[in-house]
Order: C-alpha cells, then structure tokens, then sequence
C-alpha cells in the first residue's frame, strides 16, 4: 500500500475539506484515486503530482501529493 | 460613425479652453481605439523624450469602439501618457462604469494638455463641460473626492480620480475610477497630479450608434454562450475571482515569496482566494456589462467594500512574506484611496524590506515601525506614508528600481524597465519570462498572458519549462491582447473568445470588414507602434530583460527547483518572429508592412 496526500481546492472542497491522506494498492492511476474518491476526470481542469502537470493515467508512488483543481482563471 | 462617437475632447489646462474636435475616422479605425488610438495620438503630438511630469507631457483618455455599447465587457477605458515610471509609453485600462457614462455623453478621447497653476476637475454633463476648481477636494482620499463630487453633480455621475499619491507625483500612483477599479500601472496617476487635474466628473443621457443590430444580436448570443460555458468565465472567476490563483501558483512552485527570494509560500493558503471567500466576501460586484463579475464586493474595517485582485494578495501576502488576510485587505483599501497601484506598492515595500533584512535601510530610517518580511503590523502605514511621502514613504513613493538604485543595489528591485513585476515567477513558466522581458510597458502579466496556456492549458497545454515555440505564442498573445485593449472590453473574454470572435464583434458595432488576420495584423501594428515610442523615448531593446535574480539564480526548491528564465533560448528569436533586427529594432520592411 502507498500513502498519497490529495489536495483539493476551490470548488473541489467538498464540506470544507483541503487535504487528506488516503493509503491506496500500489501503482494506482491518479484516474483510479478519482474514481475512488467520488470526483469526475471532467471537474478536473488542473491535475498536479508533486506541483508537476500530469494526465489521468499517471501511476502513483508512495509520498505523492495530488492537487486537484477545477477550471479556474484570472490575471 | 458607427460604435464611436466620432468626438473628442481637447482641454488645455492652461489656458483653460475646452474645444470639441472631430475624431479621424481612419485613424480610429486603423488603430481600433483605446491602447493603439492612444498610443497614435501620442505619437503624432508629443515627443517621446519629454520629461514625462512636465506641461509637455499630455495625458489621454480613450475609449475604445465596444465602451457603452450593448457587448459583454464593453465597459473599458484606457489611460494613454508617458510613463514617469518606466519612461515607455503607458496605457493603463480600468473597467467600473465611468468609460461608459463617457461614451454616453458624447466623447470618445479626452486629450488633457499642459498644466493648471491650481487644483481643477473636468465636469462633463453631455455638451455642458467645464473646468471647476479643486481646491477643495485636493488632499482629500479617493473615496472622499467621489463622495464631493456625486453630492455636488446630477444624480447617478460617475467619478474619475486621483488620489494623494498622485498629488505627491508618486511614480506609482494609479487613477481611480468608481471608487475602486484602477487604472493601476506605470505611475498615470502622478502625471494626473502634475497637471493639478483632480478628476473627471461625467454623466452622459446618448448612446453611440451601432452599425448592425440583428448582427449584434447574433453575435452577443454566440459570445455569451462561450462566455458562460466556458469553465474559467462561467465558473471560476465568478466563484472565487482571480484569488483563486494563489494557490495554483504556489503548488507549481511559481509564487514568488519574501521578494522573489523563494518561491513557494508555505502559509498561502491563508491569504488565498478560498479564505478570501470562506471568511470576508459578501458578493461578487460586475463592471458595465459584464457577464463573468469577478470583483470581490469584502468586509473591512471601514465596513465594505472592493476586495484584492490575486496580484494585490500576491504583493502585499507572500511577497512580503504575509500571512494576515486582514492586513492585506486593509493594504489594498488603503491603496485605493491614496490611488497607488497595489503591484507597485506591496512589490515596492517587499524590495524595502530585502534592503532592510540586509542592511541597507538602517532602523532611524524606520520611525518605529516594522518592516520584516512576515510582519504585517504595519503595511497599512508603509501604504500611507508612501501615498504622503512621509519619512521612508518619499523613497518608497518613486518604486522599487529607484529605492533601490539609492541604496545602490538597484538588483534587488524585481523590476521590468522599472515597472514591478507581478505574481508569477517566470523561472519557472518560461513563456511568462519572455513576455514580461518585452513588453513595450515593462514588467506587466496583462500584455500577453501567458499564464494562461503554459499553467491554465487555454487555450491548449504548453510545457511551462519549454522555450521552444514560446516566441510564436508570446507574440501572438500580445497582438491580441493590444487589440483586446484597444476595442474596450476586458481580457478576461480572452480565455472563453479568439481573434474570430473579437473580428465578429468590431464587425457588428463598427462595420469592419475584420477576419481573425486582420485583427492580429492591427494588433502587430499597435505593438510596433508603441516600440517605436519607447525607441524614439530613449528606451531601446537593451531593456528587454529581467533582473538578475531570475535570470542567474536558480529556484531552490520546489517543483520548479533548478529552473531560472532561460531569456537568451527565447529573445533572438522573439526579435525574428516579430520581424525585427537581431537588435531589436523594427526593420522599415515591417514598420512599411504595418502602414507605419
């Protein structure tokens, strides 16, 4: 099993919740973690391992930190 | 003449005469109106190497063909003068509702000359425009000036003004307009102020004229429905406004922190925009016309009023090391009502604070008060005594470069051609680098904002480590975004419409014949045309670079860890796409191309 801290913002926070630390099988797809923790691919604008830019079918390690974040803006 | 006015207004300050004149169709056609009118008629009446707050210097107000009319956004207006900042040629956009109410009186250029020997306003009741004294109102903060002059004028006037940082000629004063939306950057608000102009009172009962109605319609559906269905301006700017970034751009490692000493804040989310939400907004608050309203209406302690843009949590947060929401909102009030840019200011009190924590402004200079980064105890008072210019505050009021430059260490000023760098770090979003590097104003996000493909994946994901292909993007944002500025809606639009869109909408209010191309040629030729400016101002491509710190030393940790601006990969090429010399000059071949 791994340890990933997933990260949620703006109108991914769902109750208030920012950050919480799931244990997941080892080499799981961050589109796996989402479907596990209820959240559609399509509520994702920015997807971030490690504040890096991913797709979906990125595998995780242990100590990853998932950010997740709607489609968002501004200048 | 369809979507102007076809007027404008030509007050000499002087001589106290107030002429109407006719505005050259042509001309406002080819340079579209706003920025690049501005920029033209700056160019064909004042030169470019005036002192920038002497009687020569002229001050313009142009609205673009969109202002007042039925479009979304359609609100904008443009402050066009030269910078006494930067030296460059400065246009300064505000949105609010005053551009509007200046169109609906009948004008679309107000060109302000020469100098008044005492403080005056400009009242503007459609025909009936006079000059009035200001002795009264002079001194007074933004809020106050606008409160005198919506008693003293007809219902529902919309007021235009300085504050008394642009009384006291600080390089960094911004004009204000509705109380609260600025025409920020590049020190407008000080060549207001050495004109002994207080403000502009204008209330107007006409409306321009479109060309074609049902084509409008058409075109207005169409637009609001990308507007609306688009994720970042249906969704998230009217949710948490452009705050929301602060914590995007801090996970990604690009929040410059303690004066671009860091750049990951590790207390952002407190100064976030989910806090800013969770904690201090009442409402959303639109400018004219405008379907996205992304203005934070917030509590403070003066009861309620317009909240911080991401820049301003930005500048005065994690750029000095500030966690204190509270704080920050106070900062941004008070730089409202001295009508100071918030950029410039909380960049300028974070540069202020490295000269401190490195000994150079030594602790007499302080009058007692804090100044170390995390300590927000009293950047309310730093943001008045630079509006004042009292004590350190009269450094501070002349923007970072110069504090700096008199302490000797102008390096430590995060500076574009004197203008403060905003909110992204570019050593870690390369694209952003090469943008802030040649922008004809200085260190500017909104010229060409290349946050937008390189972190937000719009209008497609580019590598924010590459260089390679950023020159094309790069240049073709800031020939939009010239146009976009020029025709006086607001740039947010940009992340829902494209070139197509904007031709489409010239097309129905003015009677163009604009497609995609033509409308990013205007937009090359307004960029060429305000190089020419800088040129002919002595501000020649030698200028076209970043600070040392981003451009020699690394990020130290983080996701960008190791990265610094890689400018030479990038400025030769940008030189070449914009077909320009190696040195940065526009060729005649291209100058002769653009109808220049």
């Amino acid at each position: 099993m791994i340890s990933i801290e997933i990260r949620y913002f703006a109108t991914l926070r769902r109750n208030g919740l920012k950050k919480e630390v799931l244990s997941f099988k080892d080499g799981i797809s961050v589109s796996k973690v989402l479907s596990e923790i209820l959240i559609e691919e399509k509520d994702v604008a920015i997807l971030l391992v490690n504040g890096i830019k991913v797709s979906f079918d990125k595998e995780l390690k242990d100590g990853d930190i998932v950010a997740l974040f709607p489609p968002v803006g501004g200048g | 003449m369809n979507g102007y006015n076809g007027k404008m207004l030509r007050v000499d300050l002087k001589a106290k005469t107030i002429k109407t004149e006719a505005l050259n169709e042509d001309l406002a056609k080819k340079y579209i109106g706003g920025r690049g009118l501005g920029t033209k008629i700056m160019m064909d009446e004042v030169d470019p190497q005036v002192d920038a707050l002497s009687p020569e210097n002229k001050l313009l107000i142009v609205t673009g063909p969109m202002t007042g009319n039925p479009v979304a956004t359609g609100g904008r207006y443009m402050v066009v003068t030269k910078s006494p900042l930067s030296g460059t040629i400065a246009s300064s956009n505000s949105g609010g509702k005053w551009g509007a109410e200046l169109k609906f009186a009948g004008y679309d250029v107000i060109i302000f000359e020469d100098k008044s020997d005492e403080p005056v306003y400009l009242s503007i009741e459609d025909d009936k425009v006079e000059l009035l004294s200001a002795e009264d109102l002079w001194g007074t903060t933004v809020s106050v000036t606008t409160k005198k002059l919506q008693e003293k004028h007809v219902k529902g006037s919309k007021v235009l003004t300085i504050g008394p940082a642009g009384e006291n000629l600080s390089k960094i004063a911004a004009i204000l307009n509705d109380e609260d939306r600025a025409a920020g950057r590049s020190g407008v608000g000080a060549v207001m102020g050495s004109k002994n102009l207080k403000a502009i009172v204008v209330k107007g009962s006409g409306k321009p004229k479109v060309f074609d109605d049902e084509k409008l319609k058409e075109t207005n559906k169409a637009q609001l429905s990308k507007i609306k269905e688009n994720g970042v301006t249906g969704q998230g700017l009217p949710t948490y406004g452009t705050a929301v970034l602060v914590n995007i751009l801090n996970e990604l490692g690009t929040l410059p922190t303690n004066n671009f000493q860091l750049s990951q804040f590790g207390k952002a989310e407190d100064i976030s925009g989910e806090a800013l939400a969770e904690k201090y907004l009442i409402k959303n608050t639109a400018c004219y016309r405008c379907p996205i309203a992304c203005g934070r209406y917030v509590k403070m302690e003066a009861g309620e009023g317009g909240g911080p843009e991401y820049e301003t949590l930005w500048a005065f947060g994690a750029d000095c090391g500030i966690n204190d929401l509270r704080s920050v909102i106070e900062a941004n009030y008070w730089c409202n009502e001295m009508g100071l840019d918030t950029i410039s200011t909380g960049s300028t009190i974070a540069a202020a604070i490295e000269l401190k924590q490195k000994g150079y402004i030594k602790e007499d200079e302080l009058d007692g008060l804090k100044l170390e980064f995390g300590n927000s105890t009293d950047i309310m008072e730093w943001t008045k005594r630079m509006g004042y210019r009292q004590g350190l505050g009269n450094k501070m009021a002349e923007g970072s470069y110069r504090l700096t430059e008199g302490y000797g260490v102008p390096e430590l000023s995060m500076t574009v051609k004197k203008l403060e760098i905003p909110a992204y770090d570019p050593r870690g979003i390369q694209g952003q680098g090469l943008q802030y590097a040649t922008t004809n104003r200085g260190g500017c996000h909104v010229r060409g904002y290349l946050i937008s493909p390189e972190i937000l994946g719009l209008p497609e994901q580019l590598d924010r480590f590459a260089t390679e292909g950023k020159e094309t993007w790069v240049k073709i944002f800031q020939d939009l975004t010239a146009v976009i500025d020029s025709m006086g809606v607001c740039l947010f639009t940009s992340f829902a419409l494209g070139a197509a869109d904007y031709a489409d909408m010239c097309n129905a209010i003015i009677g163009s014949d604009h497609t995609a191309d033509s409308i990013l040629e205007a937009g090359d030729r307004i960029w060429n045309l305000e190089k020419m400016f800088n040129l002919k101002a002595g501000i020649d491509s030698s200028q076209d670079t970043l600070p040392h710190r981003l451009l020699d030393d690394p990020i130290a940790e983080g996701p960008s860890k190791g990265w610094v601006t890689k400018l030479d990969e990038m400025l030769p090429k940008y030189y070449k796409v914009r077909g320009w010399s190696p040195e940065g000059i526009p060729t005649e071949e291209k100058l002769k191309s653009l109808g220049l």
